[in-house]
């Protein structure tokens, strides 16, 4: 099992994504509360974007609306708990069948009515807005007041209700965004990873070698949408509070595709490495304008606008493709 | 022999044109079998029809004695035809490997048979050692062997070619000959290839069909049908008078 | 009179739908020609309406009048992003273009942002709270105004693509790219020259639009995203759908606005836009692509 996942793999890579694992388990120990704070928002978005990426960078499906996912994976378990009780993990069972059948939702309508390419992202959107909307108007949830999840100073960790101090979310995403790793890997090297590729490369060819790429599309978007929807509970246990008019919004969409694409759009590590510079880039620049003592509102996302528009006009394939031609890794995953 | 596709009175219109007219022909299993005629005869348009791009306006067309018009693509592909397309379409960002895995996997659960089956294919083709690059960067004639190394691949019973040949140079063009034809002789494989490249039409095939305005106007073995008085005037001719 | 009150808000709603219909029309033309989707569309039309709002408060400058001037402002600004930078993109795949088009619109919305606050602005002209009335029909004097000159502009624009030599080149770029090259049109330029009258288009609308709605910098991203709705609804890439699409979805906010509540007014343009996409993925003017 092992031996398949790390075959092909140079073993210089593979000493640095232990070096790399090593530093993140050992991170807390050192870092400071505003460091660990970061560092979950980095996890948290590579976690979002390699389960984004199955989508896109897998099977070709560009969707922009993965907010919905993440929405409703966030108010299932918030709501159950809230309501009932019932812890995250629990809320899970919920959370995980219900993002998944929006995502069937979502991909049925649009591969049985041939609704491909811009059409699709668009409908992406619409479906995302449609519940941001609905949400804001649906009691059970509070509606647009926001839905909170009761708060108190945690000086234990209890795991099982995710109550407690940041290190122990640290760690719960960190070991998330592995599994996804290795899950995307293995899936990467599978009948359905050369279908996926196959798909995102021709289409028509694709069904021409005997794929039923509708059903393979769809094996696609229920995937991404479960895995996505996991980050939705995490969110809302981190977090403590959803409005829909945050966690459906169109713009978290937009954030959670611009690491992958930063990072190299079909590769494993490009949602990772997307995620730390477009995590990083941000924290540093909210840094600097404090040093300098511009305090606009704007200003930030001004200098991370321009940022993105530098990375996409060099290096169009993203970062991860072009550094591993700079420090002599073939890229084999593509 | 007994016939492996039978296509009876198959027709198709766009827009009012006729592009495949009351169509009867049956390929019989083991053979080869080639498609001639000039450009808009209808030729693809048969293709497309029998390999499940879309459905005929009239008429049956069975595989193995069962009715395949009008199924989608992969379900005529998982019944064991195989295709090309006329502009060669790999997957470009893929290996030549990745692309061969493809089409091995469908009937293949294991990525690892899969692989050993592809190589196999690959060797067969001549590709073995062009293996890890990428499909974007073959030449035209490497593309076209890819091509039908992928179809190849899903183990089909018959292959469909639509012009493989087509901007290859002689050399090339005999060593496509030679491969189809061991593949033909050593596995059974039944082969209907649509050809603009006579040579190769004439070195392969043991019937050969001549479709003109959608319908047949000649069918028969190679030498009966180049001396066919019909076929010189409408298509050969032309043909020797612009080559 | 009930029945009144539904005429009055569905002759308002479509009257608003024009306007929306001429902002979607930028973007389908540009889309059509350009084959680029145009993800800071309605970032760009809040930078037109600032742009009235201040000509309007600094020099009571009145936003009817300075539609042609602004206009030609956002014409140049997007012939120079398309020959600029867009340009380098046309040939990357779709999520390139996508890219780089958000990373303008964040740029945008928040320099509106620093320019002008978070705040709602607007105008308030002499014809502010002026109506019509035609019988028992009552109509804004803004929305009517806004709506005829949005039908003016759209007729403007289909008469330069359909009687000039500039209008007819840049049609057979859009059909045949390959050919227009062949016979030695300047395609970058006309693409350049695309972009910016879809970029007018959207700029004339968010003139008028200005006379009915405030703007804050916030709203960039959801015009665009009604710009899509109408586009995909009314045919994308067809001139004529735009302006139906428009028309369409305004009416159907209007009337949900009146119906439920206005929050939830968007709604209904999502469904009608998923309902589109099903039963008429091409859109209600668009043609089907031949296979």
């Amino acid at each position: 099992m092992i031996a398949r996942l790390i075959e092909g793999v140079p073993r210089r890579a593979l000493v640095m994504l232990g070096v790399l694992l090593l530093a993140l388990i050992v991170a807390p120990l050192i870092a400071s509360d505003y460091l660990l704070t970061v560092l979950i928002l980095i996890l948290y978005f590579a976690y979002i974007g390699q389960a984004w990426n199955i989508m896109m960078g897998f099977a070709g499906q560009l969707s922009l609306g993965h907010a919905l996912y993440v929405g409703l994976g966030a108010y299932a378990a918030a709501a159950f708990y809230v309501h009932f009780g019932v812890g995250p993990w629990l809320g899970l069972m919920v959370a995980v069948p219900v993002a998944a059948l929006a995502g069937a939702f979502i991909g049925f309508l649009a591969f049985r009515f041939r609704v491909a390419g811009v059409y699709f992202a668009i409908l992406t959107i619409a479906v995302a807005e449609f519940a941001r909307v609905g949400f804001d108007h649906w009691s059970w949830t509070s509606g647009s007041s926001g839905l909170f999840l009761p708060v108190a100073q945690y000086s234990h960790n209890d795991l099982w209700l995710l109550r407690g101090q940041p290190v122990m979310f640290y760690y719960v995403i960190l070991v998330a965004t592995v599994l996804a790793f290795i899950f995307c890997r293995a899936l990467l090297q599978s009948r359905v990873g050369y279908f996926w590729l196959a798909i995102r490369e021709d289409e028509e060819a694709a069904r021409s070698s005997g794929i039923d790429t509708f059903h393979y599309k769809m094996v696609a978007v229920v995937i991404s949408a479960a895995m996505t929807s996991f980050a939705g509970v995490f969110y809302a246990f981190f977090y403590n509070n959803l409005f829909p008019e945050q966690v459906f919004h169109i713009s978290r969409s937009i954030e959670i595709i611009l690491g992958p694409i930063v990072g190299g759009i079909g590769t494993l590590f490009g949602p990772v490495l997307g995620a730390f510079v477009l995590t990083g880039l941000g924290e540093t620049i909210t840094a600097v304008l404090a040093a300098a003592g511009i305090d606009l509102p704007g200003a930030k996302q001004v200098f991370y606008g321009i940022c993105l528009l530098l990375v996409i006009m060099t290096l169009p394939d993203g970062i991860w493709p072009w550094l591993c031609k700079r420090i002599g890794l073939a890229e084999r995953d593509k | 022999m007994s016939a492996l596709l039978t296509i009876d009175a198959v027709s198709k219109r766009f827009r009012g044109l006729v592009a495949v007219d009351r169509l009867s022909f049956e390929v019989p299993a083991g053979g080869i079998y080639a498609v001639i005629g000039p450009n808009g005869a209808g030729k693809t348009t048969l293709f497309n029809m029998i390999a499940g791009a879309f459905a005929p306006d009239g008429g049956a067309i069975s595989f193995a004695g069962e009715r395949i018009d009008g199924l989608p693509p992969d379900l005529i592909c998982r019944r064991g035809i195989g295709r090309t397309f006329q502009i060669v379409r790999p997957f470009p960002a893929l290996s030549v490997e990745d692309n061969v895995i493809v089409g091995a996997l469908l009937h293949r659960h294991h990525v690892l048979d899969a692989r050993a089956h592809a190589q196999d294919v690959l060797r067969r083709l001549d590709l073995y050692d062009k293996r890890a690059q990428r499909a974007s960067s073959l030449t035209l004639p490497d593309r076209k062997r890819l091509e039908v190394a992928r179809a190849l691949a899903t183990d089909p019973k018959l292959l469909l070619l639509d012009e493989v040949m087509a901007g290859l140079r002689p050399t090339e063009t005999d060593r496509i000959v030679a491969i189809l034809k061991e593949l033909n002789r050593d596995t059974g494989l039944t082969i209907l290839l649509i050809e603009h490249v006579m040579r190769a039409v004439m070195a392969l095939a043991a019937r050969i069909l001549v479709l003109h305005h959608g319908a047949a106007i000649a069918q028969g073995t190679p030498e009966a049908v180049v001396r066919d008085p019909a076929v010189i005037h409408s298509y050969l001719g032309a043909e020797d008078v612009s080559a | 009179m009930p029945a009144d009150i539904y005429l009055n808000v569905a002759v308002g709603g479509v009257l608003t739908g024009l306007v929306y219909g001429l902002m979607a029309l930028g973007l389908s033309v540009i889309f059509g020609v350009v084959r680029v989707v145009n993800f800071a569309h309605g970032e760009m039309m809040t930078i037109a309406m600032y742009i009235a709002v201040t000509l309007f408060s600094a020099f009571h400058l009145d936003p009817l009048l300075m539609l042609v001037p602004i206009a030609t402002v956002l014409f140049a600004f997007g012939y120079v992003l398309q020959a600029g930078m867009i340009n380098a993109f046309i040939t990357r795949p779709e999520h390139s273009q996508f890219l780089l088009l958000v990373a303008m619109a964040i740029i945008m919305v928040n320099v509106l942002l620093i320019l002008f606050g978070p705040d709602a602005q607007g105008v308030q002209t002499s014809y502010s709270f002026d109506s019509f009335q035609f019988g028992r029909l009552i109509v804004d004097a803004t929305k009517a105004y806004a709506g005829i000159a949005a039908i003016v502009v759209a007729l403007a624009l289909f008469v330069f693509f359909r009687s000039t030599r500039v209008g007819t080149a840049i049609r057979a770029c859009a059909d045949n790219y390959t050919g227009a090259l062949v016979v030695g049109l300047d395609v970058k330029h006309l693409y350049a020259l695309t972009f910016g009258l879809g970029t007018a288009c959207v700029g004339a609308a968010g003139v008028m639009l200005v006379l009915i709605a405030d703007v804050t910098p916030s709203l960039g991203p959801a015009y665009t995203l009604l710009a899509f709705v109408i586009v995909i609804t009314g045919g994308l890439g067809s001139m004529p759908g735009a302006l139906i699409g428009g028309l369409l979805i305004g009416l159907t906010e209007a009337m949900a606005g009146l119906l439920f509540s206005p929050s939830a007014k968007s709604m209904f343009a999502f469904a009608i836009l998923v309902l589109v996409l099903l039963f008429r993925p091409q859109g209600i003017m668009g043609k089907r692509a031949a296979s």
